[in-house]
């Protein structure tokens, strides 16, 4: 498994990319995903919401278990991945492309994020 | 529990070596899944899959004795087995509690073998070795690591066994076994399973668990067969609505509270233990039915968990015992105890509690799945 060098990640497993007009992309890493299992049912924040670095803005059902989803940063959700909505499985499938979850104009962002290697090693221990 | 403490079956490099997820069931590690769960689950309802269920906990009776012992330490009429046969039965506290739901084969004209979930072993083991203080003629032996369990369930099971074995497999029953040879493997071949679905139980010696496995693996190739981990079992048998012990079955609940006091046989000769706390038991629940174990079909995608609250018109009106997404009905599916009042199949207004939000449920009779014949 290897974590996309271009994008940035939090210690509860949510991705981060760049911003592009504007907005960075969130979702939930394989790793995650793996840890998961079978990803059912996803409910996302809605376009406009305000989201907390570190705060539940949403969750995720698998066979298993629900988890919450956390907001890697602060700021105002710009789109949701609707293909997602209608089918879970692409976080399985294809977390870090289109598995995507939303995006969010960011405010603040924690100093705390981890590169790709960082995290690599982060998920290793 | 740190994972160096968990008990590994003979099959722990196999499963490793396909990249299993491992999870501690019951003190064991046990493979959770290989790839998809879901993917899995769908090869036992249409084509076949292969589980190591080592962690189940086998102990032997045997002696002149051995049937009257498991009479009057089980509920169930053991007495009335034929040899070859096996007999879904439970073991009771003196006060009626479940204490664990088993499966009894008869071996042997004086040798029979009880089935114990693995989380439940020790404890049945040990009533079953103090009830056997008045039976001097059987004897209760541990065989839990006497005995790999391979089983392989799903429509092609029976193609793919037939051919790694000469025994009569049309002949061999559901809820039977008898002892043979599968790909050069001495084995009790049973026709049991926890899934819904044909298939075969193969008790076999721990040392020829990866030959067997192996064997299995290549003769279900082109029926497609897959490895199978416990996370499809579970949803497997919850499609099925098959109880399972900590969720449907619990010590606070006697087989009359969960509308299985089928399982108790008064009629049998002799005491057992229980026999008058579950007369008491049937004759309240006849009188003054307690909740009912119902099935629930999700009209939305939220999943119920156990212990999630069951509500009708702002009342509680039950609990969720078991709760998954349903990979056959495509829906979010669970099985609950309900008030009497609200268990008829089409109840309306019924739902669960999904963490502070009432989610719409259908109330439906169990099974949710049942195969075609």
């Amino acid at each position: 498994m290897s974590n996309p060098q271009q994008l940035r990640y939090s210690k509860e497993h949510e991705w981060l990319s760049d911003a592009e007009d504007g907005a960075s992309t969130v979702g939930i890493t394989e790793h995650a995903a793996n840890a998961l299992g079978d990803v059912v049912f996803v409910q996302l924040p809605e376009v406009g919401d305000s989201v907390t670095a570190g705060e539940t803005c949403g969750e995720l059902e698998s066979t298993k278990s629900v988890s919450d989803l956390y907001s890697p940063v602060s700021g105002e959700v710009t789109e949701v991945n609707e293909d997602v909505v209608n089918d879970p499985s692409l976080v399985n499938s294809a977390p870090f492309e289109g598995g995507w979850l939303f995006k969010v104009r960011i405010t603040d962002e924690p100093a705390d994020l981890l590169s790709a290697d960082e995290y690599t090693a982060f998920t290793a221990g | 529990m740190s994972s160096t403490e968990l008990r590994r079956t003979a099959l722990d490099a196999t499963h490793r070596a396909l990249g299993a997820t491992m999870t501690d069931f019951a003190g064991w590690d046990m493979p959770l899944r290989y790839g998809s769960e879901r993917d899995e689950h769908v090869a036992v309802r249409t084509r076949a899959g292969l589980f190591d269920l080592s962690h189940m906990g086998e102990i032997t009776v045997t002696g002149p004795q051995a049937a009257d012992l498991l009479n009057f330490a089980l509920v169930g009429n053991i007495g009335s087995v034929k040899p070859g046969r096996a007999r879904y039965t439970m073991i009771c506290r003196e006060d009626g509690g479940i204490l664990d739901d088993l499966i009894v084969y008869r071996l042997g004209e004086a040798e029979y073998m009880v089935v114990a979930n693995a989380s439940n072993a020790q404890v049945v083991l040990d009533a079953l070795t103090e009830r056997a203080a008045g039976f001097d003629d059987a004897e209760v032996r541990d065989d839990r690591d006497a005995y790999a369990l391979l089983a392989v369930q799903g429509p092609e099971s029976p193609g793919i066994l037939a051919s790694l074995t000469d025994a009569d497999l049309d002949g061999l029953k559901y809820y039977a076994g008898l002892p043979g040879t599968v790909a050069g493997v001495p084995a009790l071949i049973a026709r049991t399973g926890y899934t819904g679905e044909d298939g075969f139980e193969l008790f076999v010696k721990p040392e020829h668990a990866v030959e067997l496995w192996q064997a299995l693996t290549k003769a279900g190739e082109g029926a497609g067969l897959v490895p199978c981990g416990l996370s499809c079992r579970d949803t497997l048998r919850l499609e099925a609505g098959m109880p399972l012990y900590g969720h449907e079955l619990t010590t606070a609940l006697t087989p009359f509270d969960a509308g299985l006091g089928r399982v108790v046989k008064f009629e049998k000769e002799g005491d057992f233990v229980g026999r008058a706390a579950l007369t008491g038991a049937a004759e309240r629940a006849a009188s003054e039915p307690p909740r009912v174990l119902v099935g629930l079909v999700a009209e939305g995608r939220r999943v119920p968990r156990a212990g999630y609250q069951v509500v009708a018109g702002g009342e509680v009106i039950g609990e969720v015992t078991s709760g998954a997404p349903s990979p056959t009905l495509g829906k979010p599916i669970a099985m609950a105890y309900v008030d009497p009042a609200h268990a008829a199949p089409g109840t309306e207004g019924v739902g669960v509690d999904i963490r502070g939000s009432h989610e719409p449920y259908e109330v439906v009779a169990l099974p949710f799945y049942k195969r075609r014949k």
